[in-house]
C-alpha cells in the first residue's frame, strides 16, 4: 500500500575499502546505476546498498501487513454487499503486495521469518498511518482515498529503483493499487453526493481526522531527512519527500472540491507564484511521537499481528512436519 | 433513528433458496474474520478468496430470492435487514470460528478447516444436483458456483490432511474441531417442509438425500487425515428453521449496524 | 536470531505462470509453501486473481541453477559478432523479403 518515504535506521559507517578489486566491483557498480541500469539478485552490490535495501523493503513489507487492520476492522461490519468484497479484495491485495515485497526482501538473502521476528519484537518500522484508528465507515473510503493515494505516490517513482527485484514488485503493485485509490473515492463520492446529512457528516469527520496523517506518509521534511543522499545516489529514492508532499497536496485539494469536503488547514492556498498550494505546518512532534511508539493504536496493532503469528505456529509446523513424512515415505518406496 | 426489519415471503421455494443463500453468507462472515489474521500470509490470502465466492454466491441467490420473493427487496435489503428469525442458515456456520462470541472462547484454524470441509461439500453437492433444477435461473447460479465450490473442498481436504496428519497438537486440535461442530451436523440432512416442496417441484435435492454421498466423501478425506468421524447427536439444530444458536444474535447486530442507523443511507 | 526457528521455516517457491494458452511461463515471483501442492494452489491465489494465468508452475528455489552475473561477459557476449544468425542480416530483393 506505501511506503513510508523515512530510513530510521542507525547511521552506517562506510567501510574502507579492501581491496583493489573491491573498488573495481564497486567503480563497476556506481557506473551501472549511473547509466540507469538494474542490480538484480546475484550482483555484486556494496553492502550498505544490500542493508539499506533490506531494511527499505522489509519495512514497506511490514507496513502492507499492519496495513490490513484497520481496514479489516470493517470487514463484518461493510454497508453492503458489493462494498464487503470490494474492502476484503483490497485487503487481500495488501496481503498479496506484502508478500511480493517480503519476496524482494528474501532475493537479498534474508529470510521472511527473520524480517517478520524483526516487526514482531519491534525492531522493525512499519509506516506510522496505520496506527490511527478507523472509527466510521467513512474512513475506509478516506484511506482508500489519501492513504493509498500517497501510496501510489510514493510507488511509482520506485518502479524505477535500482534493485530490479524491488522495481518488479513494485510494477505489481503499482498495477493493483489505482482501484484501491478509485474504489475509496467512488465509495466517498456516493456519500457526498447521494448520502444523507449524517453520512456526509461522516466523511468530513473522517478526512479531519486523516488528512494530516496522510501528509506525514512523506516523511520528514527533506532538511531533516538523514540518509535521503546515499539513497538518491544509488538509484533507491528519486524524488525527495517535500516534492512528494507537494505533488500529494497539490492533486489532493482540487480530488476534495470534486468531493465537496473541506481540507482541515485553514492556511491552504493557492500561490500564483510558486504555481502550487500553500500548507499550513506539520504537526512532527505528533510524527515522531507516532513513529516511537506513542500513537492510538500501536500497541493493539503490533499486538494483532503477534498474536496471528503465534496461533499460527502449530498450522505451520504440522504442514512441515506432513511434508517431511511424506517426503520419507517417498523416499522408503 | 432506526429502520425496521422487512418481512419475507413464506413460499417454500422462496425458503429453500433461502436456506442455501443464508448459509454462505454467514459462512462468508466468519471466513472474513481472519482477514488480516491469518497463520501465515498465503493463507490470508486464500481465506479470503473463499469468502468472496461465497459472497458471490451468496449475492446472486439472494438477488433470485428477492426477485421470486416480489415485494421490490434486492440482495441488501435481504441481507442487512430481516429479522434474526428468518435467516435460514445452518446453524453449524454461525460458530465461533476466530473471535470469542458470546459465552463461547473463539476457534482457531482446526475449526475453520473442519468448517470448511464440511460446509464446501454439503454446498458442492447441492450445486451439482441444482444444476438440473427446474428453476432456471437456480441451474445457472449453480454451474458457477460449482467450479468454486470443488477448489473449496479441495483447499480443505489438503489442508485437513496435513493438519490431521501433522503433528500431535494439530492431530489434537482437529478432532476438538470435529468434535465440536459435529453437533451441528444432522441439522445438514434434517428435512423441512422447504425439502418436500423442492423435491416434488424438480427444484432441487432433500437434504436427506445428500446424507450418503456427504457422508462418503468426509469419510474418505478423515481416513486419509488419520481422523475418527464423529457419532452423530441425537440433537438437530434448527437454524435452518429460523431459531438459531446464541451466536447468531451477535452476527446480525455487527453485520446490520450501518444499514439499520442509516436508514436513507447510500453506500 | 535462532537457527531454531528457521528450521520451521516453509520453503520458498519460485512461481512462473502462463498468461495464457500458447505463450511461454513467466516468472512472476516467489512464495512460501510446506509442499509442492500448496505451493500451487497459494500461487494460484496469490498470483492469478485477476486472471492472469491459465497455467502455473512452481519450483523449489533451491533448485534453481543460475548463470554467474560474474560470467555474463564470456556466457553472452560472445553472442554479439555472430550477427549472422538474425534475419535483418541479409539483404533480400524486394520480391522476396517478406520471407
Amino acid at each position: 500500500m506505501y511506503t513510508q518515504a523515512m530510513d530510521t535506521g542507525p547511521k552506517e559507517e562506510r567501510k574502507a575499502i579492501r581491496s583493489a578489486e573491491e573498488a573495481e566491483l564497486e567503480r563497476r557498480f556506481d557506473a551501472r546505476i549511473d547509466d540507469a541500469g538494474f542490480i538484480e539478485a546475484k550482483d555484486w552490490m556494496p553492502e550498505h546498498y544490500r542493508r539499506t535495501l533490506v531494511r527499505q523493503i522489509s519495512q514497506h513489507a511490514h507496513s502492507e501487513i499492519v496495513g490490513m487492520l484497520p481496514e479489516g476492522n470493517w470487514v463484518t461490519r461493510a454497508p453492503t454487499l458489493k462494498r464487503k468484497c470490494i474492502l476484503l479484495a483490497k485487503i487481500q491485495d495488501e496481503g498479496g503486495h506484502g508478500l511480493y515485497l517480503y519476496a524482494a526482501a528474501e532475493t537479498l538473502g534474508v529470510s521472511r521469518d527473520e524480517l517478520l521476528d524483526a516487526l514482531h519484537s519491534g525492531k522493525a518500522k512499519y509506516s506510522s498511518i496505520f496506527n490511527y484508528p478507523t472509527l466510521t465507515w467513512a474512513d475506509i473510503g478516506v484511506i482508500g482515498w489519501l492513504v493509498d493515494g500517497a501510496a501510489i505516490m510514493n510507488q511509482v517513482p520506485l518502479t524505477r529503483c535500482s534493485y530490479a527485484p524491488y522495481a518488479r514488485a513494485m510494477v505489481r503493485i503499482c498495477r493493483e493499487e489505482s482501484f484501491h485509490q478509485r474504489q475509496g473515492f467512488d465509495a466517498l463520492n456516493v456519500m457526498m453526493r447521494e448520502g444523507t446529512d449524517a453520512q456526509r457528516a461522516m466523511v468530513q469527520d473522517a478526512v479531519n481526522r486523516w488528512w494530516w496523517p496522510s501528509l506525514m506518509m512523506f516523511g520528514p521534511p527533506d532538511a531533516e531527512s538523514t540518509h535521503s543522499a546515499q539513497s538518491a545516489r544509488w538509484g533507491i529514492k528519486r524524488i525527495s519527500n517535500d516534492d512528494l508532499r507537494q505533488k500529494f497536496v497539490d492533486a489532493t485539494v482540487q480530488q476534495a472540491q470534486v468531493l465537496g469536503v473541506t481540507v482541515p488547514d485553514p492556511l491552504l492556498k493557492w500561490s500564483e507564484e510558486r504555481g502550487h498550494f500553500d500548507y499550513g505546518p506539520i504537526d512532527w512532534a505528533e510524527f515522531w511521537r507516532v513513529v516511537g511508539g506513542n500513537g492510538p493504536c500501536n500497541r493493539e496493532r503490533l499486538a494483532a499481528r503477534v498474536k496471528a503469528w503465534d496461533d499460527g505456529a502449530w498450522v505451520r509446523d504440522a504442514a512441515l512436519a506432513h511434508a517431511r513424512k511424506q517426503a520419507i515415505k517417498k523416499e522408503a518406496a | 433513528m432506526t429502520t425496521s426489519s422487512i418481512a419475507v415471503s413464506n413460499s417454500l421455494h422462496v425458503r429453500y433458496i433461502l436456506r442455501l443463500a443464508d448459509t454462505c453468507l454467514i459462512h462468508a462472515q466468519r471466513l472474513g474474520e481472519w482477514c488480516g489474521h491469518g497463520p501465515v500470509l498465503e493463507e490470508d490470502i486464500a481465506l479470503t478468496n473463499l469468502s468472496l465466492d461465497l459472497l458471490g454466491q451468496a449475492r446472486a441467490l439472494l438477488t433470485h430470492a428477492g426477485a421470486l420473493d416480489g415485494q421490490g427487496h434486492d440482495e441488501d435489503r435481504l441481507a442487512f435487514l430481516r429479522d434474526e428469525r428468518d435467516y435460514l442458515n445452518l446453524t453449524l456456520v454461525e460458530q465461533p470460528m476466530r473471535r470469542d462470541s458470546a459465552h463461547s472462547p473463539g476457534g482457531d484454524f482446526a475449526d475453520a478447516v473442519v468448517r470448511n470441509l464440511l460446509v464446501a461439500a454439503w454446498l458442492r453437492l447441492h450445486w451439482q444436483r441444482l444444476v438440473e433444477s427446474h428453476d432456471g435461473e437456480l441451474a445457472a447460479i449453480a454451474a458457477k458456483s460449482l467450479k468454486e465450490a470443488r477448489y473449496h473442498v479441495e483447499h480443505a481436504a489438503q489442508w485437513a490432511v496435513r493438519l490431521g496428519d501433522g503433528t500431535e497438537e494439530s492431530a489434537r486440535r482437529m478432532r476438538a474441531a470435529l468434535e465440536k461442530a459435529w453437533i451441528y451436523v444432522p441439522e445438514l440432512f434434517a428435512d423441512d417442509d422447504a425439502d418436500a416442496h423442492a423435491a416434488a417441484a424438480g427444484l432441487g435435492p432433500r437434504r436427506s438425500a445428500l446424507r450418503d454421498a456427504w457422508r462418503e466423501q468426509i469419510s474418505a478425506v478423515l481416513a486419509e487425515a488419520r481422523l475418527a468421524m464423529p457419532a452423530d447427536g441425537p440433537w438437530v439444530s434448527t437454524g435452518s428453521r429460523g431459531v438459531h444458536s446464541e451466536h447468531m444474535g451477535f452476527i446480525l447486530a455487527e453485520m446490520q449496524f450501518l444499514q439499520r442507523s442509516h436508514p436513507e443511507g447510500r453506500w | 536470531m535462532s537457527n531454531e526457528t528457521h528450521r520451521n521455516e516453509w520453503p520458498l517457491w519460485e512461481v512462473f505462470v502462463r498468461p495464457k494458452a500458447g505463450l511461454d511461463h513467466k516468472h512472476c515471483g516467489s512464495l512460501h509453501a510446506p509442499d509442492a501442492t500448496m505451493a500451487v494452489q497459494m500461487a494460484r491465489e496469490v498470483y492469478t486473481r485477476r486472471q492472469e494465468g491459465c497455467s502455473v508452475w512452481v519450483v523449489p528455489s533451491s533448485a534453481i541453477t543460475a548463470s554467474d552475473p560474474g560470467d555474463k561477459d564470456m556466457l553472452f557476449d560472445p553472442m554479439e559478432d555472430k550477427v549472422y544468425r538474425h534475419p535483418t542480416f541479409y539483404e533480400l530483393p524486394d520480391e522476396v523479403n517478406h520471407m
